[in-house]
């Protein structure tokens, strides 16, 4: 009786999508619903929890140093934008010329940095950064005339950091999105393009960005995400989630300090839900303004 | 194909622009590569540098990698065993559950398949404190299932199978129930051993993820015998001595396997990661 219930063609699909909507229930929803129950308590793991209104958010709004990872977490967002999206576009659109020799080695070698974990990356950027006179950076610049610079000291060189990490790790990644899509442009285009006379700035502006707008969303979504939610590059730069001043330290950070390091999870559940409500904005409106919903099924 | 000569400049200039470009992704894997053969204190005492020197350079660091006391091969099985189990369970229900959205109409399809797309779309780091909390009070702290099981119905995964799925005629399941197959026996024996090649994309991508992942394992794990290689590379990394000597080599062991699938796998590689861009 309960097999034939099971084996019924009604009932198979649910079977089916178990496993996902268990996972989603236990590991999404509801840990989703207790950080906001968490954002509104006064709480400390292993003891009871009170309920303190409003409090959190408040503090929050008056935190200076929360205020601090903000702005460090949108800068780098921005900046990783501008870098990680017109570069690799014009990086795919080059390579993908028919005239380019050594295309797959020189695909490779970009993707090449995607393939370590961001402990790795951070610890050998950490070290290239260093403030010795012979560390990488530094005994480059020396070539030049330049005195050691204490890279991770300052606000503005410990973002060249931070952004030379991203920079590494990611412009091979979005490249290959790039180049998956131009697969998808037929050649007729171009062809027809040609004949009319249009030179190869007006065939990228006319034809390929337009066409690649999918991708384009596609990356802008993903890295508005990634940059917002960027903690462990920081971590790893800085060994530890202390930077001096708090120039590289990240919402995220701030989360994990007041969380994990300090204990005060209602606080830190309420940077999560600012976090999750700043995420949503930012994407939700993108991708109103570039029209996604309208075309998705 | 003839070449005129402005075409043989565009390719000229093409080509060399890309090995200026290839060169400085390369540097950091030639400094951790040379610098693995260093005696430690020349890192503390230089920084990474590209100074091919034979005076400093031996092969000291991979002896005591691979004779000394410590616990780096723990932990470099900790990973592989970990990445094993966790890509096997995630591929398997990831696909199952694929399955059952592509397959099939049913009630609430449509806003569990919205529910799909809104993890990829919350940050999972606002879920590390609620999901901490979670796993501290069901008892799973310090232990691999509080990092294989919130990870093991995948999102992005379940999306790539579905996309993969979303091209297979009907009429082959229609077929196998004609033929008297149940539900899950047209599942096991004709969709499974369908999806084998992309399986592959997939197996490679999670499997780098699990290798490379270190935040949540840093937060679940205490136990220095438990750690994965990220988090015990991490820890050589301390305010009371760093262990360069080893952290180096360990680094540049680290990547090595990886980058060695990847030569080996690279399209599946790329098939892997590049499966969200471009829609249908």
């Amino acid at each position: 009786m309960i097999k034939r219930f099971l084996y019924s063609q009604k009932v198979a699909p649910y079977v089916f999508v178990l496993p996902f909507v268990l996972v989603f229930a236990i590991f999404w929803v509801y840990p989703l619903l207790s950080s906001f129950q968490m954002s509104f308590q006064q709480i400390t793991l292993g003891q009871d929890s009170s309920f303190a209104r409003f409090d959190n958010y408040s503090k929050l709004l008056t935190d200076t140093v929360f205020l601090k990872a903000v702005v460090n977490s949108a800068i780098y967002m921005v900046l990783t934008l501008v870098i990680l999206i017109p570069f690799p576009m014009l990086f795919a659109v080059l390579i993908n010329n028919r005239l380019m020799w050594g295309r797959e080695f020189f695909k490779s070698s970009f993707f090449f940095p995607a393939l370590t974990s961001v402990v790795v990356a951070g610890t050998i950027f950490r070290l290239m950064f260093g403030e010795m006179e012979g560390s990488l950076i530094n005994s480059v610049l020396g070539l030049f005339g330049v005195e050691p610079v204490k890279f991770l000291k300052g606000q503005t060189t410990g973002f060249v950091a931070l952004l030379s990490l991203a920079t590494w790790r990611w412009t091979g990644v979005n490249m290959l999105y790039f180049l998956s899509g131009l697969k998808s442009i037929p050649d007729d285009y171009y062809e027809a393009a040609s004949i009319d006379g249009a030179s190869s700035f007006q065939k990228f502006t006319r034809i390929t960005m337009p066409l690649l707008k999918p991708v384009t969303i596609y990356v802008l979504t993903i890295s508005i995400y990634a940059g917002l939610a960027m903690f462990i590059e920081s971590m790893m730069l800085w060994n530890g989630n202390n930077s001096p001043k708090n120039i590289g330290l990240t919402i995220v950070g701030y989360l994990y300090r007041q969380g994990i390091e300090k204990n005060n999870l209602g606080y830190a559940a309420a940077v999560g839900i600012v976090l999750l409500l700043i995420t949503m904005i930012i994407n939700l409106t993108q991708l109103a303004f570039t029209g996604l919903f309208k075309k998705e099924d | 194909m003839s070449v005129t000569r402005k075409e043989r400049v565009v390719r000229i200039c093409l080509v060399v622009l890309f090995t200026v470009l290839c060169f400085f992704i390369l540097v950091p894997f030639y400094a951790v590569t040379i610098s693995a053969f260093k005696p430690g204190e020349e890192l503390i005492r230089y920084g990474l540098n590209l100074r091919f020197d034979l005076n400093v350079m031996s092969l000291d660091n991979f002896v005591y990698l691979f004779t000394g006391d410590h616990a780096y091969f723990t932990w470099f099985f900790n990973s592989l065993l970990l990445t094993v189990v966790q890509v096997v369970l995630t591929l398997l229900i990831s696909a199952t559950v694929a399955y059952g959205f592509s397959a099939y109409d049913f009630r609430g399809k449509n806003f569990l398949f919205i529910c799909v797309l809104l993890i990829m779309m919350v940050p999972f780091e606002i879920l590390l404190l609620p999901l901490y909390k979670l796993i501290f009070n069901i008892g799973l702290m310090n232990s691999y299932s509080a990092i294989v099981l919130p990870s093991i119905a995948n999102a992005a995964t379940i999306f790539f199978f579905r996309q993969y799925l979303s091209g297979l005629p009907k009429e082959l399941i229609a077929a196998g129930r004609v033929d008297g197959a149940t539900e899950y026996g047209i599942y096991v024996r004709l969709i499974l051993p369908i999806m084998k090649p992309s399986f592959a994309a997939m197996a490679i991508l999670n499997g780098m993820n699990s290798w490379n992942n270190f935040l949540w394992p840093f937060m679940v794990l205490s136990n220095e015998g438990k750690y994965t290689l990220p988090i015990g590379l991490k820890t050589l990394l301390t305010p009371y001595g760093n262990n360069y000597d080893l952290l180096i080599v360990g680094s540049f062991f680290s990547i090595l396997p990886i980058f060695l699938l990847f030569i080996a796998f690279q399209k599946y590689f790329i098939d892997g990661m590049t499966a969200g861009a471009v829609k249908g």
